[in-house]
């Protein structure tokens, strides 16, 4: 089952859970399957349009959804980890 | 400049500090939080800045009692997050001159003409400014390690600062960082993290290590706090005018927190009665076409969508494919009649030689960026020549030497001889 990681600042939302797994075929799916079990998520993470917050990240595996072809819409399996990381600072 | 009179280079201000930071708030939806060391609204996810207490700065900041402070960054310190003077970890940064650039602005006519030169830091970049900071902060919350997640200007900074303060230090860099910029980090001897794979990547890497280490990254959790320390750079920058504002600021966008800050800066300038007038200077961004995120959405129909970005630049200090305030830069730049524009890998050398050959100052690829766009926007007919323009040089050039080499070395102008007369006779034009 792919499995979100929540982190820390985050997990208010998900009653102190770390990780969440959730029924999902896509990634967009995963988001609405994290949103039903904690409500919040998806508002957070998605805007109106449906796209991702410009100051919030989400990886598939090692690999940023924006830098996906196929984006939110990217196939999840059962061993994927999708870790929401919220945008840092410069370097 | 003006307004230069006050103590030594490192004597912090004789004046009580002022209570004033109350809290974080969210920069989105403006939920309020209590000083932690977090840097993430629970509610939307939003980015955190600190919050002052404004009604107290009003009745205690002025002219001159910054103009009685020390000569460097911390005379600004009623405007920084840092309400103790004894946790402040200082190598003397900021208060970088701010160079009349004449021969530069006559070749692109330009007759107001400045560059911030913050190469002149102790760590040679305007890192130390917000390291500096947010060092201080965290010591003065009980952090016994600090560390950073960095393109090498800040992990150098973070290195630096954190040895100054005897405090345990850990820096994530790419590990195909530019090799000056590795050995001017290793000489402080912190903890040093080589990740195989870009900033965007070790920045990730470090947002989750946060959960199971008790560090302060400064670029991450005490993020609001080290971002304040730019400010300074914008604060000087008018005080060093005669506290007056530039007509324009350009300023190189790696994650755009700086950008966003210097906008702050402006308002904190106006709304203390330091600078005369509510005319906000017009905030133009720089970035590498090898890596223009910001720019990209800039010049699209939708600036308010950043997409990310596979670095492949020679601008590595600024080289962040995912930048975090890319959205608010190009909010903030089309608001103050600024643009955003990008330059070649060809053109970033040029700028790094053109600003050596006319100005004598030696500045890092990122430096090269802001230069390049300076000299596009100015060949592109910009500006009519009269405004005050100002040029933020963020970086000195040793870091990024290698770049500068060329089949003969590093100079076109460079020739070989044998020790006669002779010899230098045949070989050098004079």
């Amino acid at each position: 089952m792919p499995q979100f990681r929540i982190p820390g600042p985050l997990r208010r939302l998900s009653e102190g859970h770390t990780t969440v797994d959730v029924e999902a075929t896509d990634v967009v799916g995963a988001i609405v399957a994290l949103d039903a079990a904690y409500p919040g998520f998806k508002d957070r993470l998605l805007d109106e349009n449906g796209d991702l917050r410009q100051f919030v990240n989400l990886y598939l595996n090692d690999e940023d959804v924006r830098l996906v072809g196929s984006g939110l819409g990217a196939k999840v399996g059962e061993k994927d980890e999708i870790s929401i990381v919220p945008a840092v600072a410069g370097g | 400049m003006s307004g230069t009179s006050g103590g030594s280079r490192f004597a912090l201000s004789k004046l009580t500090p002022v209570p004033k930071v109350i809290g974080l708030r969210c920069r989105e939806c403006g939920a309020e939080y209590e000083l932690q060391a977090t840097h993430v609204c629970e509610m939307c996810f939003g980015p955190l800045d600190a919050v002052y207490d404004q009604a107290l700065l009003k009745k205690v900041v002025s002219r001159q009692r910054i103009e009685q402070g020390p000569k460097s960054m911390w005379r600004y310190r009623d405007l920084l997050p840092i309400e103790d003077s004894v946790n402040v970890v200082t190598l003397g940064e900021g208060f970088t001159p701010l160079v009349k650039a004449d021969r530069l602005g006559a070749e692109l006519g330009l007759r107001n003409l400045y560059v911030k030169n913050d190469t002149m830091n102790p760590t040679n970049s305007f890192k130390d400014r917000v390291v500096s900071v947010a060092i201080s902060w965290a010591r003065a919350h009980g952090f016994e390690t600090i560390a950073c997640a960095s393109t090498g200007n800040l992990a150098n900074a973070v290195a630096a600062y954190a040895a100054r303060a005897g405090l345990e230090c850990f820096v994530f860099i790419p590990v195909d960082l530019e090799p000056a910029k590795v050995a001017s980090i290793s000489v402080f001897d912190p903890n040093i993290v080589a990740v195989r794979g870009n900033y965007d990547e070790v920045n990730r890497l470090c947002s989750q290590l946060l959960e199971s280490t008790p560090w302060a990254f400064c670029n991450i959790n005490i993020r609001p706090f080290y971002a304040e320390g730019s400010k300074t750079l914008t604060f000087e920058t008018a005080e060093q005018l005669g506290w007056k504002l530039p007509d324009e600021i350009i300023i190189p966008i790696g994650s755009g927190c700086q950008f966003v800050r210097h906008r702050q800066a402006v308002r904190e300038l106006l709304e203390f009665g330091l600078v005369r007038g509510d005319r906000v200077p017009a905030f133009t961004g720089a970035q590498a076409l090898g890596c223009a995120p910001v720019y990209n959405a800039f010049v699209s129909d939708t600036p308010d969508r950043v997409l990310p970005v596979k670095p492949n630049t020679i601008a590595k200090s600024i080289a962040i494919g995912n930048p975090s305030d890319g959205v608010y830069v190009n909010r903030i730049a089309r608001e103050t009649g600024g643009v955003v524009e990008a330059v070649t890998e060809e053109e970033i050398v040029d700028g790094i030689r053109l600003l050596a050959r006319t100005e004598g100052i030696f500045t890092e690829t990122a430096g090269g960026v802001t230069i390049g766009v300076l000299a596009k926007l100015a060949r592109a007919g910009r500006w009519n020549g009269d405004e005050t323009v100002v040029a933020y040089v963020t970086g000195h050039g040793l870091k990024t030497a290698d770049v500068l080499a060329s089949a003969n070395g590093h100079s076109s102008r460079r020739v070989e001889i044998e020790p006669t007369m002779k010899s230098f006779r045949e070989k050098v034009t004079i």
